[in-house]
C-alpha cells in the first residue's frame, strides 16, 4: 500500500486512472447496452411448424395481421410477392424484434425451405416481383463501368460511393452493402424494403441491375484492392481527417517529444 | 579537404567562404546566428513540424504538377482501373488516375502530398494554440501572431483548391457547395458566380483556376509570410519557460551549431519518413473509388477536408431562413454561415489585441505563462476549441449518426444549441480549473509536495510528510507575473469637478477586473507567507 | 544504457559548482538560484558508452541507405499494378507499400541518426544567450526622425500639394486597369439561372436506359431520375445543363398528396422535382418511400415530396421546384414547360 500511495504522485499515475475510468465506463456501457442475441427464442417454438401460412401465422400475422392485410404495426403484404419475403425473412429483418426507425439486419432464424414457404404464402395474397434466379442476378460479364455510373446516379446519395452506407432522416439509415449477398441486392432494388424506393424492371432493366451487382463485388467485394493502403472504412475526409491528426500528427508529436527530452543523466547508484 | 599538397593556402571551405563573405557578408550573419540558442522544449517543435509538412507538399507537388493535366476537357477513361473504363471524366481526373495507376511512385507522392496537407494544417492549429495558451503571441510578437494566422486561413483554402482539383464527385460537390454560397452573397452574389466559373456552374474553366490559384497565387503568398515569420523568430530569439537562470533577458538552451542543426535537421526527415510511412499504410482520397464529378451525382458523407469541417458545421446547423421581399432574396440560410465562417478565425486572430488593451503591458515578454496563471486567457482559448470542436461535429453529423446509432436530426439540435452554450460552459469550467491548480500551486510552495509517506505522531495522529520544495521549484512556480486590476478612480476629483471616463475606459476597467480581480487569480505567495509557515514548528 | 555499469571513480563529483551560487536571495526565498550545474551525461564520461551511441548512429545511416537501395530495388522489380495481401492492412498495391515504407525508414533513419547523435554525443551544456530590447535607443529614433523629417522637407512632399495630391489620384486611378481586365473571366448573369433545357412537350427520358417514360413504368414507391429528351452525356455543354434540368420522379397515391398544386401538376399520382437542392446545389435524392421525404446528403435538408415538397428540416430555405408533366399523344410522359421559378440555390436576383 505505501507503494501505492507514493506512485499515485507519479507523473503517469493520471493516465492509468484515466484509463482505469475509460474501461471501466466501457464495461458499464457494454453491460447496460440492449442485447442483441435474444431474440432468437421468442420465436423458436415456430420452428417445428414448416408451412408457410403456420409460420406466418406465427411469426408475422401479429404485426402483418391474420390475412397480411396489414395493421398499425406493420405494412399490408398483399402484392408485395415472393421476392421481398426472400429479402426481409433471409437477411433477417423479418420478423422484426422491435418497433424502431428502422428494422436492422440480423441472423436469420428461418431455413431455405421455410422461407420459401412464407413467400409461396404471401405471393398467393396478391401478385408481386418473383424471387429472381441465378441467371437475373449473376453479374458476370456484366458492364462494370456503367454500373458505376448507375450505382452513382441511384445508389451512392444514400449508400456511400463504395456501399459503405449512410445516414437517413430520424435515426434512419441506408445499410452498408458489403457483404450482402447479388441475390439479395437485386430482391432490394426489384422491392424497395423499408423506406428504400424500388427500382422495378420497367425504369432499370434487369441488364443494369446486374451491371450494379457487378460493380458493387468489383469495388466493395472481398478481393477488393485498396491500391493506397488501409481503407479507413471507405468513408471519405472524416475518417481520413482521424487519421492524420491521431497517427499522423500524434506520432510526429510523440517524435517530436524525444528530439526535445533530456537525455539520461549518469546518476550514482 | 585536399590541403595536404598546398599548405600555404587556406582550407578549400575557407576560401568559398572568404569569397561568399566578399560578396554576401556572411561573416556577420554567421556571428550573429550561428551559435544562436534554442530553448528545448517539445512543444517548440510543433512549428518546425508546420514547416517541414509544408516543405514536403512543396516538393510533391512540384513533382504531381509533371503529370497532372489541369483541364475540364470531357475524355472517356482507357486505364486500367476496371471500374471506372468508358466512362467520361474530365482530363484532370483522367490524369489524376493516370498519376495513381500508371506512374510508379505516383500514387505515393499524391498520398504523401495530401497526407502532408493534412498534417500542415493540423500542426498549424495546434502549433497557434500553443503559442496562445502560453501567452507566447505578447509583445513583441504581435505581429509574427498575426503572420502565423494568416499562415493557417491561406494553408485552409490552398489545400480546399487542391482537394478541388481532380474533379471527383467528392470534391465537386465541394466546390458545388461553394458556388451555392457565392450565390448567396446580396446583390452581387451572382455575378461573383459567373465570373468564378467563367460562367454557369461547372463550366469547363474551374479547374484551371482553382489550378493557378494553388499551385502559385496562394503558394506563394505564404512561402513569403513564412520566410517573415521564420526571420522574426529569429530576430525575436525564441521564448522559454520559467526555471532557474531564466529571466526575460536571456535565452537557456543549446547552440544552433551543431545541436540544433542536428536535432532540427533531423526532425525534418522524422517529419519526412513518417508522412511516407502513412502514406505507404494509409490510403487517402481514393478517387477511383469515388468516380468523376457529374453534377447529378452524389454520394453520402460528403465532407470536406478536416480543416474545412467547422464550415461545413456551420451550414449545416443553420436554419434555412430566407427573405423575399421588393423582388429580391436574402439567403441567410447560406449567407449568415458565410459571415460566421471569417467570424470564427477571427476571434481566436484579435485575442492578443484584446489582452494587450486590458492589461495595457507596453512590456516586452520573452517568459512564458503556464496557462494556469492566465485562466482567463486559458478559459477563452478551451472556449473557442469548444466552439470549432462543436461545429467540427456538425460538420459528420450524418456520420456520427450511423456509428452512434442516433439521430441526424438530433444531433443538428445538439450543435444548434452548443454552438451558444457551450463555449460558455467551457469557459467556466476551464477558469475554475485554473483557479484550482493555481491554489494547488500555493499550496505546494507553502507546504511543500506531498509525498505519500503517512507517518503516526507520538499522540497517535496521523499525518502525511510535506516534502520542502527547492529553490529552483520555489521559483518556477513564484515566476509569474500577477496583474492588478485597473482602477478607474474616483469620478470626482478632489476639487468636485467630475472627471469624465470614457465608456471605452469603463469597459477596459470592467474586463480588467474579470480578468484580475476578486476571485479571479489566487494571489501567488509572498516571501512573508513562506517564511511564516516555514519558520514554525517545522511543516509537517 | 542503465547507469549501474558505471565505474563510481568516472561519475563526475560533486559538481563544480563555481558561478553558479548567484544572488541567493538571503531574505527571498523565491529569489532565481540560476542555472543548475551542468550534469554529464553517461556518454561524457564513459567511453565506451559514447562509441556505442557512436555505432548507433553509424547503424542508423546504414540501414537509411539499405533503404533507398530497396526503394531503387522496389522501384524496379514490382510492377505497378501488383496487389498484395498484407495483414492487417488488406489487399493493397506493392508498389506503394514497398516504395513508401523504404523511403520512410530511409528518410526516418537519417533523422533518427541525427538526432540521436546530437541527443549522446554532441555537447549538452546549456548557454545563457543574452536578449537586448527590440525597440531603438532614443539617439537613434531622434536621428530616423531627423533624417526623415530632412527628406520630407527636400521632397517638398508637404508644400507642392498639386504635385502630392496629383500623385495620389494617379496611384488610386491606375489598379483599376488591373480590375477592368477582369472582366472577361466570365458573362453576366442575367437571367441564365432562370431557364433549364425543359420545355413544353419535352420527353422525360429515363437516365438509366436513355428511353422515354410511360406513366404505367413508374410504380409507387419507386425513383427514378430523368432529363429532357435530346440531351447525351456526351454533349459538351451536359455538365451544366444537367446541373439545372436534372430532375427525379416518384409516384405517389393522390389521396396522400396533400398539396393541392402538386396534385394538379402531377400525373396520376406521378410527380417531378427538380434534383438540385434549393440550399447550396447538392443533387438531392435521399427518397425515403414510406415517409416521402427526401434528404440532401450534403447538409441534411428535408423535403416533404407529398406536401409540394417543403423544407421541414434543414438549412434549405424553400421548397424544392416542381416540372409541370402530362401525357404525350404517344403515352410518354413530357414536360408541360419550364419550372416556373429558378431552380437550385437561392440569390439576391430570384425574389
Amino acid at each position: 500500500m505505501k507503494k501505492l500511495s507514493a506512485r499515485r504522485r507519479h507523473p503517469l499515475a493520471a493516465v492509468v486512472v484515466l484509463l482505469l475510468a475509460l474501461a471501466a465506463t466501457g464495461g458499464l456501457y457494454a453491460a447496460f447496452a440492449p442485447a442483441d442475441k435474444a431474440q432468437a427464442e421468442e420465436t423458436a417454438q415456430s420452428l417445428a411448424i414448416d408451412e408457410g401460412k403456420k409460420l406466418y401465422a406465427v411469426g408475422c400475422a401479429s404485426c402483418h395481421g391474420t390475412g397480411g392485410q396489414g395493421s398499425p404495426d406493420g405494412p399490408s403484404l398483399v402484392g408485395v410477392g415472393a421476392a421481398a419475403v426472400d429479402f426481409q425473412v433471409a437477411t433477417g429483418r423479418m420478423p422484426a424484434q422491435q418497433p424502431g426507425a428502422q428494422v436492422p439486419k440480423k441472423k436469420n432464424i428461418y431455413n431455405n425451405d421455410q422461407i420459401k414457404q412464407l413467400a409461396a404464402y404471401v405471393a398467393s395474397l396478391g401478385a408481386g416481383p418473383v424471387v429472381p434466379t441465378d441467371n437475373q442476378y449473376n453479374p458476370e460479364g456484366a458492364d462494370i463501368g456503367k454500373g458505376g455510373e448507375l450505382f452513382r446516379s441511384n445508389c451512392a446519395q444514400c449508400h456511400n460511393f463504395t456501399g459503405e452506407g449512410g445516414a437517413l432522416t430520424h435515426g434512419k439509415y441506408a445499410p452498408s452493402l458489403e457483404g450482402v449477398s447479388p441475390k439479395h441486392i437485386y430482391e432490394a432494388m426489384q422491392t424497395g424494403p423499408q423506406n428504400m424506393p424500388s427500382f422495378p424492371d420497367t425504369t432499370m432493366p434487369e441488364k443494369e441491375k446486374k451491371d450494379i451487382i457487378a460493380y458493387l463485388d468489383a469495388v466493395n467485394g472481398e478481393k477488393t484492392a485498396s491500391q493506397g493502403g488501409l481503407k479507413l472504412g471507405g468513408l471519405g475526409p472524416v475518417s481520413e481527417g482521424l487519421f492524420a491528426w491521431i497517427f499522423g500528427l500524434g506520432a510526429l508529436i510523440a517524435v517530436a517529444v524525444w528530439v526535445a527530452a533530456r537525455t539520461a543523466k549518469a546518476k550514482k547508484s | 579537404m585536399s590541403t595536404t599538397t598546398e599548405n600555404k593556402k587556406a582550407p578549400a571551405g575557407e576560401r568559398v567562404a572568404d569569397w561568399a563573405d566578399g560578396r554576401l557578408g556572411i561573416y556577420s550573419l554567421a556571428k550573429a546566428n550561428m551559435r544562436k540558442i534554442f530553448p528545448d522544449h517539445w512543444s517548440f517543435m510543433l512549428g518546425e513540424i508546420c514547416l517541414y509538412s509544408f516543405i514536403i507538399i512543396i516538393l510533391t507537388g512540384v513533382y504531381l504538377t509533371l503529370f497532372f493535366h489541369p483541364s475540364m476537357n470531357e475524355v472517356e477513361y482507357a486505364g486500367p482501373y476496371v471500374p471506372l473504363q468508358g466512362q467520361l471524366m474530365s482530363e484532370a481526373f483522367n490524369s489524376t488516375m493516370h498519376i495513381s495507376f500508371e506512374v510508379r511512385g505516383g500514387l505515393l507522392i499524391r498520398q504523401i502530398h495530401h497526407w502532408a496537407a493534412l498534417i500542415f494544417v493540423a500542426a498549424m492549429l495546434v502549433h497557434m494554440m500553443r503559442v496562445f495558451f502560453t501567452g507566447a503571441f505578447r509583445k513583441p510578437r504581435e505581429v509574427n501572431w498575426l503572420f502565423g494566422f494568416l499562415l493557417l486561413v491561406l494553408g485552409m483554402f490552398t489545400g480546399f483548391t487542391g482537394y478541388s482539383l481532380p474533379d471527383d464527385l467528392l470534391s465537386g460537390t465541394g466546390v458545388r457547395f461553394m458556388q451555392g454560397a457565392v450565390l448567396s452573397v446580396p446583390v452581387v452574389g451572382t455575378y461573383l458566380s459567373m465570373f468564378l466559373f467563367g460562367g454557369e456552374f461547372p463550366g469547363g474553366d474551374f479547374v484551371a483556376r482553382f489550378y493557378s490559384v494553388h499551385i502559385l497565387l496562394l503558394p506563394g503568398i505564404m512561402m513569403g509570410l513564412l520566410v517573415a515569420h521564420l526571420i522574426l523568430v529569429f530576430y525575436h530569439k525564441h521564448t522559454q519557460f520559467a526555471g532557474p537562470g531564466k529571466t526575460n533577458k536571456n535565452v537557456v538552451g543549446m547552440p544552433l551549431l551543431p545541436v540544433y542543426m542536428a536535432k532540427a535537421g533531423g526532425f525534418f526527415f522524422l517529419v519526412f519518413g513518417v508522412i511516407a510511412v502513412v502514406s505507404a499504410i494509409a490510403s487517402i482520397n481514393p478517387i477511383w473509388a469515388i468516380g468523376p464529378y457529374r453534377p447529378d451525382q452524389v454520394s453520402t458523407g460528403a465532407q470536406p477536408d478536416w480543416y474545412m469541417g467547422f464550415s461545413e458545421g456551420l451550414i449545416r446547423v443553420m436554419p434555412g431562413w430566407e427573405v423575399n421581399a421588393w423582388g429580391h432574396t436574402l439567403v441567410l440560410g447560406v449567407f449568415v454561415p458565410l459571415m460566421i465562417f471569417p467570424l470564427v478565425l477571427a476571434a481566436i486572430a484579435v485575442y492578443p489585441f484584446i489582452e494587450s488593451w486590458v492589461t495595457g503591458d507596453k512590456r516586452e515578454h520573452h517568459i512564458l505563462d503556464r496557462p494556469r496563471n492566465a485562466p482567463t486567457r486559458t478559459a477563452f482559448g478551451v472556449a473557442w476549441l469548444t466552439w470549432y470542436f462543436v461545429l467540427l461535429v456538425g460538420g459528420g453529423n450524418d456520420l456520427w449518426a450511423t456509428h452512434f446509432h442516433l439521430s441526424i436530426n438530433s444531433i443538428t439540435w445538439f450543435v444548434r444549441i452548443a454552438f451558444f452554450v457551450g463555449p460558455i460552459i467551457a469557459f467556466v469550467v476551464t477558469k475554475r480549473i485554473c483557479l484550482g491548480l493555481q491554489r494547488r500551486d500555493k499550496d505546494k510552495v507553502l507546504h511543500g509536495r506531498e509525498s505519500g509517506i503517512i507517518k503516526r505522531l507520538p499522540h497517535g495522529e496521523f499525518v502525511e510528510v510535506h516534502e520542502p520544495l527547492s529553490q529552483e521549484q520555489l521559483h518556477t512556480l513564484t515566476a509569474h507575473d500577477q496583474y492588478k486590476p485597473l482602477e478607474l478612480g474616483p469620478e470626482v476629483d478632489e476639487n468636485g469637478v467630475a472627471r469624465k471616463v470614457s465608456r471605452s475606459q469603463k469597459l477596459r476597467a470592467k474586463l480588467s477586473k474579470g480578468y484580475y480581480g476578486g476571485d479571479n487569480q489566487i494571489p501567488k505567495p509572498t516571501a512573508d507567507e513562506y517564511k511564516e509557515i516555514t519558520s514554525g514548528h517545522g511543516h509537517h | 544504457m542503465s547507469s549501474q555499469d558505471i565505474p563510481e571513480e568516472n561519475l563526475p563529483s560533486e559538481q563544480d559548482a563555481a558561478g553558479h551560487t548567484l544572488v541567493k536571495g538571503a531574505d527571498d526565498p523565491f529569489a532565481d538560484p540560476g542555472m543548475p550545474p551542468h550534469e554529464h551525461r553517461i556518454q561524457d564520461i564513459d567511453e565506451k558508452a559514447a562509441r556505442r551511441s557512436e555505432r548507433s548512429v553509424a547503424l542508423l545511416f546504414t540501414i537509411s541507405m539499405l533503404a533507398t537501395i530497396g526503394f531503387i530495388a522496389s522501384y524496379v522489380a514490382f510492377p505497378v499494378d501488383k496487389i498484395v495481401y498484407i495483414w492487417p492492412i488488406g489487399h493493397i498495391s506493392a508498389l506503394n507499400f514497398a516504395l513508401g515504407v523504404t523511403l520512410g525508414i530511409a528518410l526516418f533513419c537519417i533523422g533518427a541518426g541525427a538526432v540521436h547523435w546530437a541527443r549522446t554525443l554532441m555537447s549538452d551544456v546549456e548557454i545563457a544567450d543574452e536578449r537586448h530590447a527590440i525597440s531603438a535607443e532614443p539617439e537613434v529614433k531622434a536621428k530616423v526622425m531627423a533624417d526623415f523629417a530632412a527628406g520630407a522637407e527636400e521632397s517638398g512632399f508637404g508644400r507642392r500639394k498639386l504635385i502630392r495630391n496629383t500623385m495620389f489620384g494617379a496611384m488610386a486611378l491606375v489598379p483599376l486597369s488591373g480590375v477592368i481586365l477582369l472582366r472577361d473571366l466570365g458573362p453576366l448573369p442575367e437571367d441564365k439561372l432562370r431557364h433549364t433545357r425543359w420545355s413544353k412537350g419535352k420527353m422525360l427520358v429515363n437516365m438509366n436506359t436513355h428511353e422515354p417514360l410511360r406513366p404505367s413504368d413508374v410504380s409507387v414507391g419507386s425513383l427514378t431520375f430523368v432529363m429532357p429528351e435530346g440531351m447525351t452525356e456526351h454533349d459538351h455543354d451536359f455538365q451544366t445543363e444537367i446541373a439545372k434540368a436534372a430532375l427525379m420522379i416518384v409516384r405517389i397515391q393522390p389521396d396522400d398528396i396533400k398539396d393541392k398544386r402538386e396534385l394538379e401538376w402531377s400525373h396520376e399520382g406521378i410527380v417531378a422535382y427538380s434534383k438540385i437542392c434549393t440550399h447550396v446545389g447538392c443533387p438531392i435524392s435521399l427518397y425515403e418511400q414510406q415517409t416521402h421525404h427526401v434528404l440532401c446528403p450534403c447538409h441534411q435538408s428535408t423535403f416533404d415530396l407529398s406536401d409540394g415538397a417543403r423544407v421541414i428540416f434543414g438549412p434549405a430555405g424553400h421548397a424544392l421546384p416542381q416540372l409541370r408533366i402530362g401525357v404525350n399523344e404517344e403515352g410518354y410522359l413530357e414536360a408541360l414547360g419550364d419550372f416556373e421559378e429558378p431552380v437550385g440555390p437561392a440569390f439576391w436576383e430570384r425574389g
